[in-house]
């Protein structure tokens, strides 16, 4: 069985089970591995994708669910927010053991795509799927306000 | 990342290192000192390699392109080593640090052993930067020399005449400059100086810096940082194991029918802990491991509730324990008191949860074994994997990659993990082809080598006017190093690692009695991030602050006049009081303020938190100040990282942690259930680093140590309850 998807902005068909969950057919099958296997159940974010530009758990959707749809993992991240975001994450230092931040930055990123001045509730809210055993979290809060104020200039 | 092992130089010093193979020969490698007559030889082998790197030592590498390699000894889990080794390095050898990278050593105990542990290798009990700070402040300055020389040489000139500055030896009378890499045939001919001076600390220009960059930070920001999970080789199998439901049983019997029939499982296989069942995808193994069916022996299994554990710990305790600490007559002093005080903590198991899921790469054929794995004690791990391989160590080469976590769990003396994962290769043949072992998260949080559970008592005795006459403390929990190869650490029957931070009590009290019961328990257990601190730091300093109350004072004051003695536990103490505001005077209704102290590994920390409890007893930690002495500060952003982490990762055991059996089973199965910090619960957090010219100690640990009772003694002062229970979350707050 194959699936066809627009996958960090490239026509690409995996040959996978469809009931696959995409972080496997991204890590397994397209050999993209910066996104991470953490708990396989939503529950750490740490596989976090963009589904035509949302923030979603690839860990948890099969992959036929995102036949003709747009992907985006960290190795095709692009765009002001992103680039805003990652550039925040090295200013202030952001990882520690690294393992959670791919998932952070797509989080982070999505949220600032579709909230350009997010408050420290709004943060919270949207980065809360998002664990982190080495609790860089004040880090990441402040990270996203500098991304959010490097965007508006 | 192939690259890493496969460049020429350094597979041309591993055969040198075989080749002189005597004791003798190697006992000289110890740390820098192995790179005298050894490098000599090398420098013969580099230099015919048409200008191969400079390789002074077993530390530092630096090319002809002006590179500077450094060798790391230690494992990169998030706590900053590869970024403190490096900057160590680069400051006594000038280095730009633009140019600095950073490469794991291999696993070998003659040279990159932690010199806090001896002879292992191995990263642990936050000794990185205190145990490498000499060695590598040696390896960097003599390298430094000898590029030296060899301008001079080259220069005519007295080396004296000659200073270094980001990477290049300057000449000024003449301003002639040349970069390292230029000096790389030159200096790799020349002697390594038997002794050089070290900087004098005042002209540091990179430890200590305010903004000095991880090294490791680019590639953890865009995807590319490379783990264990991330290790991919053609024809790859990768593996999960079904390990038994309860600790201590074994396999019975198994039908792997449904398993095999599975698109992709290509075996599964019986291994001492479990059964395997190995795929081309993780997703086929997974698939296949939950169509296995297994029947266990539960004959030797752990069948208890920890409930019952705990209870039978509240009994023990009730028990005179074996001796920690004893200083006068404390029952007595107690007895005779004016007033009395006692209280009991009760602390639950506790999995580290490390973010990567433990998983090893193993290549294994009949005379050798290939390991890639977030290794933390690789000498360990490569002993234990020699042996389920039926292989020597030296036959064992271990690739230490980036580490996802581990806050202790990947440092274990059996290591789980990696033996797992050498018994799957040889049960599938031992013919070369790289198996990957992947845990789940469910693997993980039933795994075992929690942190132990414990029960704590203790009673003490006040004069009417508020001062301790005598204090008594009984333990009671399981050893973290009996029955394995580290028992030798357990002296007089005491497990140090089980009563850290309460037998070395720091106040002046005239009468103490530490006491220790160790229980034996079939739930394995391991040193989980800050040790025993990580539960005797949170009786200390919450009884402490229950006997403040009772005295009538201010619960900073009172560990104030009790810590006269100590300089270094007060001066934190007094800086985070200081920077928190700290003052007599009471905090609005619903809000309170706790203080906490605690010394690990050497490093003194002391935290404030405060707390906002509203009318449904929901408590949020608003606010956590920090104050840490961990002698030189190295790099300033690190060390409040890990502060910053700490608290985080402190918090949420006090908050949320437990691991807990029913009937032997763990209740808990993933993230769901084992709660751990999130950011909606992350306080502020301000951290403020003493100033210090002493050798430097670690960082990774101690801050997870007072924010628990800091927390608690918080809690205290908005609500009036005392929380003993861990964690709070067990509690009625309200």
């Amino acid at each position: 069985m194959s699936t066809t998807l627009t996958l960090n902005g490239k026509s690409t068909t995996l040959d996978a089970d469809p009931n696959m969950p995409l972080l496997w057919a991204i890590r397994e099958v397209a050999g993209l591995h910066g996104t991470k296997f953490g708990c396989g159940m939503a529950q750490c974010g740490a596989c976090t994708v963009h589904l035509d530009g949302q923030a979603i758990r690839s860990c948890v959707t099969p992959l036929a669910a995102v036949a003709g749809h747009r992907v985006t993992t960290i190795e095709g991240l692009q765009g002001k927010p992103a680039k805003a975001v990652q550039a925040a994450w090295v200013k202030l230092q952001v990882p520690q053991c690294g393992y959670c931040q791919s998932g952070q930055i797509m989080s982070a990123s999505a949220l600032l795509a579709q909230n350009p001045k997010p408050t420290d509730a709004d943060i919270d809210a949207a980065m809360n799927g998002n664990l982190c055993r080495c609790a860089t979290y004040t880090r990441i809060r402040a990270a996203i306000h500098v991304a959010a104020d490097s965007i508006r200039g | 990342m192939t690259t890493e092992f496969i460049d020429t130089p350094r597979a041309a010093r591993r055969r040198f290192l075989k080749g002189a193979g005597g004791a003798v020969a190697l006992a000289l490698t110890i740390g820098f000192e192995w790179a005298g007559p050894a490098r000599r030889a090398l420098a013969a082998t580099t230099t015919a390699a048409q200008h191969g790197p400079f390789e002074p030592n077993a530390f530092l590498r630096i090319g002809a392109d002006d590179s500077v390699t450094v060798i790391a000894k230690h494992v990169e889990m998030g706590q900053g080593a590869y970024t403190g080794i490096a900057t160590i390095v680069a400051e006594e050898l000038d280095a730009d640090w633009t140019h600095i990278r950073v490469e794991s050593a291999p696993a070998d105990a003659k040279r990159y052993a932690n010199l806090a542990f001896g002879t292992m290798q191995g990263t642990g009990g936050s000794s990185a930067m205190a145990n490498s700070w000499t060695q590598l402040r040696e390896a960097g300055a003599k390298a430094r020399a000898m590029l030296v020389a060899a301008a001079a040489q080259d220069w005519k000139v007295p080396a004296s005449s000659l200073r270094t500055e980001r990477g290049a030896v300057i000449h000024d009378a003449s301003g002639r400059r040349r970069t390292y890499g230029s000096l790389v045939p030159a200096a790799s001919a020349l002697p390594v100086p038997q002794t050089v001076a070290l900087k004098d600390p005042q002209h540091f220009r990179l430890v200590g810096a305010a903004q000095l960059p991880r090294v490791d930070v680019p590639g953890k920001t865009d995807g590319t940082a490379q783990f264990t999970i991330d290790v991919a080789f053609a024809g790859m199998l990768v593996a999960v194991l079904q390990r038994p439901p309860r600790f201590g049983a074994t396999v019975r019997s198994f039908d792997a029918t449904a398993a095999k029939a599975v698109s992709g499982v290509v075996d599964v296989v019986q291994v001492p802990r479990g059964v395997a069942v190995v795929g081309k995808s993780f997703w086929a193994a997974k698939q296949g491991r939950d169509a296995l069916k297994v029947e266990w022996d539960d004959t030797h299994a752990e069948t208890r509730s920890s409930a019952d554990i705990m209870a039978e710990y509240r009994r023990t305790a009730e028990q005179p324990g074996l001796p920690a600490r004893v200083e006068g007559d404390a029952p007595k002093a107690i007895a005779g008191a004016a007033r009395k005080v006692s209280a009991s903590y009760e602390f639950p198991y506790l999995a580290h949860a490390p973010m990567e899921p433990l998983d090893a790469v193993v290549k294994l054929t009949a005379d050798h074994c290939e390991i890639w794995a977030g290794d933390q004690f690789q000498t360990v791990d490569q002993a234990n994997a020699a042996r389920a391989a039926g292989l020597t160590p030296g036959q064992v080469s271990i690739h230490t990659l980036y580490a996802g976590g581990s806050f202790g769990r990947r440092a274990n003396p059996g290591s789980d993990y990696i033996v797992e994962a050498v018994s799957i290769a040889k049960a599938l043949g031992a013919n070369g082809t790289p198996v990957k072992l992947q845990w789940t998260r469910e693997d993980d949080i039933h795994g075992g080598l929690y942190r132990p559970m414990f029960f704590h008592k203790l009673e003490a005795g006040l004069t009417s006017d508020g001062q301790i006459t005598g204090w008594r403390h009984v333990l009671v929990g399981q050893s973290i190093v009996a029955d394995t190869p580290f028992a030798a650490m357990v002296k007089n029957g005491i497990d140090a690692t089980s009563v850290e931070g309460a037998s070395d009590i720091a106040y002046a009290i005239p009468n103490l009695s530490v006491e220790l019961h160790t229980t034996k328990t079939g739930v394995p257990v391991l040193w989980w991030r800050v040790v025993g601190n990580s539960h005797t730091a949170f009786a200390v300093e919450a009884f402490v602050d229950e006997l403040a109350h009772e005295a009538g004072e201010d619960p900073y004051q009172f560990r104030r006049k009790l810590l006269a003695h100590e300089p270094r536990r007060r001066a934190v103490l007094d800086l985070a009081a200081q920077r928190a505001g700290w003052s007599g005077a009471p905090l609005p209704a619903g809000k309170g303020r706790g203080i906490a102290v605690a010394e690990a590994f050497h490093t003194y920390v002391a935290q404030v938190a405060e707390v906002s409890v509203d009318k449904d007893g929901k408590v949020t930690v608003d606010r956590v100040v920090c104050a840490v002495d961990c002698g030189t500060p190295i790099n300033p952003d690190v060390i409040a990282a890990q502060m910053e982490g700490g608290i985080g990762f402190g918090l949420g055991a006090a908050l949320y942690g437990a691991i807990t059996l029913k009937d032997g089973r763990i209740e808990q199965n993933n993230f769901d259930g084992y709660r751990v910090l999130r950011i909606d619960a992350m306080p502020k957090v301000e951290v403020h680093i003493v100033p210090s010219g002493e050798a430097p100690t670690g960082v990774g640990e101690p801050g997870v140590a007072p924010v628990g009772p800091a927390v608690a003694n918080a809690i205290f002062a908005a609500t009036g309850k005392r929380l003993r229970v861990l964690p709070f979350s067990t509690e009625n707050v309200a």
